[in-house]
Parts: C-alpha cells; sequence; structure tokens
C-alpha cells in the first residue's frame, strides 16, 4: 500500500508543481492518473521514486518513508518500486535479455553485473517475464532492433524483474498506435491482476483511462480535483480537471482537424480526377 | 486575384543603412589585404622566386628515380613509427578516460574542483604539438622510442579526453535515469547506462586518433624520439634526395593504409 501525505513539490524556478496531494493507493489497485499538459503527473510519479525530490510531504511504501532516506537506503528501496517509461527507456544499444536483466542491478553485486553474470534464478525468471509479454525470441536482438510496442514490453518485463510492490507508469502508450497501446494497457492491466501489483499510471488519453483503470484521480495544477471510478467521470468532472475552455477547445480542435482533412482529401480526389 | 495590385512591389533583403555599412566592411577587407601584401613582400627576395620552379625541377630530378635498395632497410624505423603510434594511442586512452569522466557534467565527481582541473588537462595537452612534446621528452628521458611514445600519448589526452566528454554529456538521460531507477549503484549506471550509449563515440575517437597519431609519429624522429623520421632527417641532411623520395612514398602509404583500416573500423561500429 502506497501512501501520500501533503505531498508538495516546488521547483527552483519558484513553478509549484505539486501543492499538498495526498492520496492512497491499496494493494491490487490500478489508478490512473489524468490531467492536461504540466499538471504535475509526471512530477508525482517521479517523486515516489524519487527521481525527483519532493518539498514536503511523505511518501509511504508500506511503512518506509521514501522522502527521508539517504543514498544506500534509497537505493534499497527503488527495488520495491518498478517503473516504466514513456519512450521506453530501453539502453538502446544492449541487448534485449541484458535490459530485462538491468532490472536486478539493485540486488546483484557490482562485478556480476559487470561481467553478465546473473544468478541462475535471476536469468529463469528472465526468461519467463519475457515469455509473459510474449517476446521471448527476440531475447537476444538488440533493443534498438524492436517495435515500439515490443520495446514497452521489454520495459514492462524489466520493471517486473525487480519484482516489485509498486508500478510507475508514466505515460505508457503516448509513443504507440491506438491499437498497441489497447494491447500494452491490456496486458499491464493483467500482469498487475496477476501479481496484486499496485499501479500508479500517467495517461493523456482520457477514453483509454476509462476503459483500463480502476480508479482515476484528476490533477489540475499541482492539485487533485477529482478522485473516483471512471465511470464517475462525466463532462462536469472532465471541465474540472481541464478546464471549460480548454476542455471545448480541445473537441473543437479535433473537429476542424477532421474538417480540415476530409476537405484536403476531397480536393486531391478532384485533383486526381 | 486583382486584390494583389495593392500590394507594394519593392521588398528588400537589407535596409539602406546595412547595404553601406556591408560595402564598407567589404572595402576596408580589400584596403586591409593590400596593406597586408604590401608587408609581407617587402622583405621577398624576388630573385630567389623568380629562380623557385628551377630548384623544385632540380629537387625534383634529384630525386627520381627513388633509390628502392633503400627500402629494407626502412623496415625496421616504420614497424617502430607505428609502435610508437599504437602504443601511445593506447597510453593516451587510458589516461584520457578517467579524465573524460571527470570533464563531463553528468558525470563529474565535482562541478567546482575537478571539472576544472580536468579541462585543464585536456586543454594544456591538446594546445602542445606533439613535435614539441617530442622535444621536451627527449631532453627529458632521452632520445629514442620511449620519448616518441610519451609524446604521442600526452599529445592524444586531450583529444580524447574532449571528445569522449562531449560524447559523455550528449547521453540520453532517459535511459540513465531509467538504469537509477532499478536501484542500480553509481557504478552500475556508469556500465548500464552510459558505457554502451559511449561506445561507438569511443571506438571511433580511438581509432581516428590512431590514424593521426601514424602521421604524427613520422616526423618525430626529427627531434630524435625514434622512428622513420630519424632515417628522413639523415637522408635530408646528406642531401640524397632518392632516398628522401622512398621514405616519403612509404610514408604515403602507411597513412593511406592506416586511413583506409580506421574508415572501415569505423564503419562496422555506427
Amino acid at each position: 500500500m502506497l501512501t501520500l501525505e501533503g505531498l508538495s513539490k516546488t521547483y527552483k524556478t519558484g513553478d509549484a508543481a505539486l501543492t499538498e496531494v495526498s492520496l492512497s493507493v491499496p494493494k491490487g489497485q490500478i489508478m490512473g492518473l489524468i490531467g492536461p499538459s504540466g499538471a504535475g503527473k509526471s512530477t508525482l510519479i517521479r517523486c515516489i521514486n524519487r527521481l525527483v525530490d519532493p518539498t514536503a510531504g511523505r511518501i509511504l511504501l508500506g511503512d518506509v518513508d521514501l522522502v527521508r532516506l539517504g543514498k544506500a537506503d534509497l537505493r534499497r528501496q527503488r527495488r520495491r518500486i518498478g517503473m516504466i517509461f514513456q519512450e521506453y527507456a530501453l539502453v538502446e544499444r544492449l541487448t534485449v535479455m541484458e535490459n530485462v536483466l538491468s532490472g536486478r542491478l539493485g540486488y546483484v553485486p557490482f562485478w556480476r553485473s559487470f561481467l553478465r553474470r546473473y544468478p541462475g534464478p535471476d536469468i529463469q525468471r528472465a526468461y519467463q517475464l519475457l515469455d509473459r509479454v510474449g517476446l521471448i525470441d527476440h531475447a537476444d536482438k538488440r533493443a534498438d532492433a524492436l517495435s515500439g510496442g515490443q520495446r514497452q514490453r521489454v520495459g514492462i518485463a524489466r520493471a517486473l524483474a525487480q519484482d516489485p510492490e509498486l508500478l510507475l507508469v508514466d505515460e505508457p502508450t503516448a509513443s504507440l498506435d491506438p491499437k498497441t497501446s489497447r494491447q500494452i494497457m491490456r496486458l499491464l492491466t493483467e500482469i498487475c491482476a496477476e501479481r496484486g501489483l499496485p499501479a500508479i499510471v500517467n495517461i493523456h488519453d482520457v477514453p483509454l483511462a476509462q476503459q483500463f483503470m480502476q480508479r482515476i484521480v484528476g490533477l489540475r495544477a499541482g492539485r487533485v480535483v477529482f478522485d473516483g471510478a471512471p465511470d464517475q467521470l462525466t463532462h462536469d468532472a472532465l471541465t474540472a480537471i481541464y478546464g471549460e475552455e480548454d476542455w471545448n477547445a480541445m473537441r473543437q480542435g479535433d473537429d476542424e482537424q477532421s474538417q480540415a482533412e476530409a476537405e484536403a482529401r476531397d480536393r486531391m480526389a478532384a485533383l486526381a480526377r | 486575384m486583382t486584390e494583389i495590385s495593392h500590394y507594394r512591389q519593392i521588398w528588400s533583403h537589407r535596409t539602406p543603412r546595412a547595404r553601406l555599412l556591408l560595402w564598407a566592411g567589404w572595402l576596408a577587407l580589400v584596403a586591409l589585404f593590400v596593406w597586408c601584401w604590401q608587408v609581407m613582400t617587402q622583405d621577398t627576395i624576388w630573385f630567389f622566386v623568380a629562380d623557385a620552379p628551377q630548384q623544385a625541377a632540380d629537387i625534383g630530378r634529384r630525386m627520381l628515380p627513388p633509390r628502392w635498395s633503400y627500402l629494407p632497410e626502412l623496415m625496421q624505423p616504420l614497424w617502430d613509427t607505428l609502435n610508437i603510434a599504437t602504443l601511445g594511442t593506447l597510453g593516451g586512452v587510458i589516461m584520457a578516460v578517467p579524465v573524460a569522466f571527470f570533464a563531463a557534467r553528468n558525470t563529474t565527481p565535482s562541478v567546482t574542483l575537478l571539472r576544472p582541473v580536468a579541462l585543464f588537462i585536456i586543454v594544456a595537452s591538446r594546445s602542445i604539438n606533439s613535435l614539441i612534446w617530442a622535444l621536451l621528452l627527449v631532453a627529458i628521458i632521452g632520445p629514442g622510442l620511449l620519448a616518441g611514445i610519451v609524446a604521442i600519448a600526452l599529445r592524444s589526452i586531450g583529444f580524447v579526453g574532449k571528445l569522449l566528454y562531449e560524447a559523455i554529456e550528449e547521453t540520453d538521460a532517459r535511459q540513465i535515469e531509467a538504469i537509477e531507477a532499478t536501484g542500480a549503484s553509481a557504478a552500475q549506471v556508469l556500465s548500464y547506462g552510459i558505457v554502451p550509449q559511449i561506445m561507438p563515440a569511443f571506438w571511433g575517437i580511438t581509432v581516428f586518433r590512431w590514424d593521426i597519431n601514424i602521421r604524427e609519429s613520422t616526423i618525430l624522429g626529427l627531434v630524435g624520439a625514434g622512428g622513420i623520421g630519424l632515417k628522413l632527417q639523415g637522408s635530408l641532411n646528406t642531401l640524397a634526395w632518392s632516398q628522401v623520395s622512398v621514405i616519403l612514398l612509404l610514408i604515403l602509404g602507411t597513412v593511406v593504409l592506416s586511413e583506409w583500416v580506421s574508415s572501415r573500423v569505423r564503419q562496422a561500429i555506427i
């Protein structure tokens, strides 16, 4: 169980990215985090594994307060938190297997990782995870030889190799096509359900969030403005998160875009005739 | 399309003032060139200049045909030269790697103390030509191959260090962040997050520097640091032009070969 208490982050520039955020994620729950760009979604996720240091508040994972950890303790606690990134963030020039095994770095001494001499059980587990995400045949390919969807699967396997107690997922589908996005979200939710793993998922795509999340938290300007089930996410709730003008402009923009595209297509068709 | 006539037909890229300044600038440059030419040619003895084609033709005649029987005698110095270049590159790279990691903003242990020191080492090494390094080292450790190797190594630190630290600074921060997020130690972040990203640059730089060092080591003999340059100096001093031409052709062949090797290696890496 993860609990945030009065979490705040003010950047050196004076921008308050998060203000007094309090929420808790029980075991097995998949929580979607939505909100406009710059609302603090990424900062919130990065505060939890301290890639960003929060200014105030407490983050309790089990009964450990992650905010007050020294360097060595922080490393030990980071093993408990798996992270999946927007642009996959695989080490492109390493093989798929090396990328998955890098999830074990916090558990093995330096010489083992340097010589790629991982313990048998770690290797077995890596193969098992690659099989789970459907990439067992690609184990020895280089990460940059894979497609976007495949890379994100490697990212998932790497996070799971840590044996995490919590998954942090930062825009997992932002660089994927709609079909692959759904496949990745399905895989994520299945895996979390299998292991009773709680997850916080940053997501831009509201329909996708409604389809796959058990709970949705809306952030606006660093504050929680919505917290409830996906079907409670009404037009009014979306307005509260994204703002009236923005919300309408976004849809209008979509309409204008598709109108312009249709017109262009007609013109091209006329020219072709 | 009739409304177009409302608009002006005149548009110019520069304002009149800017055009005037531009002309003035060009005029000043030409004036400077004419003045410099006068200063330069003040002390020229035109008799020698007029004589130049004959002199060149004369030396050319003495150089041809090359004395090919001299070639076997050159093999040992050539081997020495290759060794100077290769061992010097090796030594330089070994010393340059830690310097590069200290100099790169994202890996340096201390921005205020170690980074300036590393940058100073790089600048100091780069600012002194290997010929001058060799002159100093011949005086310090005596003439011979060792002086040449150390000179090449010292000059290489700056070159390799600078290019390598730039490569380190250009690494993708997200990949490093992802490794940090797994709970990896600093050494593990280095070996998994940073090293794979800079490997192509590292090999490219090393082979490139080796290629340059082969060229540089051919002249180190001129100051007594061993290699084929010693033979070149000997032949020049005795006015044995037909031997000089053999040496120059041999150097040319070696450089072409090393350039071919280095371009093949770089192709294979990237």
